[in-house]
């Protein structure tokens, strides 16, 4: 029997063919912008595929495995994932390198297709949403979380 | 100068009575002729608390406008026996010494002062993936696990959840108000049973390091050395797979390898290539040894190929046979477990997919 026999999308969750990209860095993805991705890729029968963008400095090659950095990423990603699950969605995690941010997140659209970027203001500087924005291959949101609900959630959690 | 004596008391939640405990414990000390401060006290506002904090002298905090802070150098000049200094994962004020008041309790012990500190299972760094899952809140204040292995003692501060419960609703953990929001939210009794077990395994690891302090022979560590082996394909489930081998492999100081299995000349779809170009890359971040092997028998495969790397783990995914061809042709997972001896076997499961997961 074949590897390939072992696994079947699950019937429960359904998608469209779509893949809705969620990046997020810095250790921190905003529970309030996953919600709402969540709610546009269920919108879309989409695939939510959060990315977390690992920047590598220079003396290291991209591909090193930066112990520190993938420990500190895994348990955002894993929430991430769960959330995704848990909303009835197809997810596809994914973690790149990169210089920067941006650098990373172009080497993961050049490598793959995404029908959406849902991309969280907290976590990347005016100047990486800016090129985010200019540079992205398909249609971009820009999530910034109202700073009062963003507090409310804080308070959730504290 | 020798460093202090470092003793921590873990619970489970807030109002187990860790406070009580390390103040009660500095009360005893005292009496028993030791030179007792407390460093700094959480205020809490518990009448039980604030009773015992009577009897020993506490080393003035700093005033700011947002609130108080320990003052590191007072307790360093008044270099007592033993402070006792409350929840270490305390994220110190902007322009404080340091960041964390772990850090803080660093320079206490460097001075050559015992400290007795206190701290929640939450705030522990490498579980706050569990706790998220567990409890849906995810922890800001965290702490390295190092501090717990570098401590001298690690004391478990026990309380049955019922008994927890009562106590919030008795008003001596919070007020009434507060108490009744935290019974309906965090310290509903299925978080405060998960966090319980959460504490109560990971005082018993410690317990079970501390036995065996010193390094393996060299035999021993050939017999006890893991290396796991994580079957993959080419689609989204398999990077949780290999996500969970890896954190696995961290707590068991394991090699990983990653195996696919693919008929001979066999040719991905575009999709495949994409998903499996998503794996090498995972791989390389996570140090995971990416391997390719044809083989029309998985089990056959794998076995060639677990003896090939000296596997001793092998982490698969959710089989998801029909009944028919398990009936057949037997069960996948049977003829791996028959045909693998010696070798452990794990279902990676989809942890949405649990009952009582939200």
């Amino acid at each position: 029997m074949s590897v390939l026999s072992l696994f079947r999308r699950h019937p429960d969750r359904r998608s469209s063919g779509r893949r809705v990209l969620v990046p997020f860095t810095g250790g921190e993805l905003d529970p309030v912008v996953l919600a709402a991705a969540i709610r546009v890729a269920k919108a879309e029968e989409a695939t939510l595929v959060p990315a977390y963008l690992m920047v590598i400095p220079l003396e290291y090659p991209l591909e090193s495995p930066l112990q520190k950095q993938v420990a500190a990423a895994m348990p955002f990603l894993e929430a991430a994932e769960l959330a995704g699950l848990r909303a009835g969605l197809e997810v596809d995690a994914r973690v790149e390198t990169g210089r920067t941010p941006t650098h990373a997140l172009q080497r993961l659209w050049s490598a793959e297709r995404f029908d959406r970027i849902v991309a969280p203001a907290p976590g990347f500087t005016p100047k990486e949403l800016q090129w985010i924005l200019v540079h992205a291959p398909t249609e971009t949101l820009i999530l910034r979380p109202d700073p009062a609900v963003e507090e409310r959630a804080l308070e959730a959690v504290a | 100068m020798a460093r202090g004596h470092y003793r921590i008391l873990v619970g489970m939640a807030a109002g187990v009575g860790k406070t009580y405990r390390m103040l009660l414990e500095g009360r005893q000390a005292q009496e028993e002729g030791r030179d007792v401060v407390i460093g700094y006290l959480e205020p809490h506002d518990r009448p039980e608390t604030a009773v015992l904090a009577d009897g020993l002298q506490a080393v003035p905090r700093i005033h700011t406008a947002r609130g108080d802070e320990m003052d590191l150098d007072a307790v360093i000049r008044r270099a007592p026996e033993l402070a006792l200094i409350d929840e270490l994962a305390h994220t110190n004020l902007n322009g404080s010494p340091h960041e964390k008041r772990y850090e803080d309790i660093e320079d206490v012990l460097d001075a050559g002062i015992d400290v007795i500190s206190t701290v929640n299972v939450q705030h522990l760094e490498s579980l706050n993936d569990a706790i998220f899952e567990l409890t849906g809140v995810r922890v800001r204040e965290t702490f390295p696990d190092r501090i717990l292995d570098e401590a001298d003692e690690v004391v478990l501060v026990d309380l049955s959840p019922e008994e927890l419960q009562e106590r919030l609703r008795a008003g001596k953990v919070y007020k009434p108000e507060r108490a009744e929001v935290a019974l309906q939210n965090f310290f509903r009794k299925e978080n405060l049973a998960a966090l319980r077990e959460l504490v109560l395994r990971e005082v018993a690891e410690d317990v079970e390091a501390r036995r065996h302090p010193d390094a393996l022979e060299p035999l021993s560590q050939q017999a006890v050395a893991e290396r796991i082996l994580a079957l993959v394909e080419p689609q989204p489930k398999s990077q949780r797979i290999m996500r969970r081998a890896w954190r696995s492999a961290q707590r068991l100081g394991a090699e990983i390898d990653t195996l696919w299995v693919h008929p001979a000349g066999y040719s991905a779809s575009e999709e495949e290539a994409t998903q499996l170009a998503a794996l090498r890359r995972l791989a390389g971040v996570l140090g995971i040894h990416f391997l390719e092997a044809d083989g029309d028998d998985l089990v056959e495969t794998v076995r060639r190929v677990a003896a090939d790397r000296g596997s001793t783990y092998i982490f698969v995914g959710t089989p998801d046979e029909r009944r028919r061809v398990e009936i057949l042709h037997g069960s996948l997972l049977s003829r791996m477990v028959r045909e693998l001896p010696g070798i452990d076997i794990r279902v990676v499961a989809d942890r949405a997919k649990r009952k009582d997961a939200g």
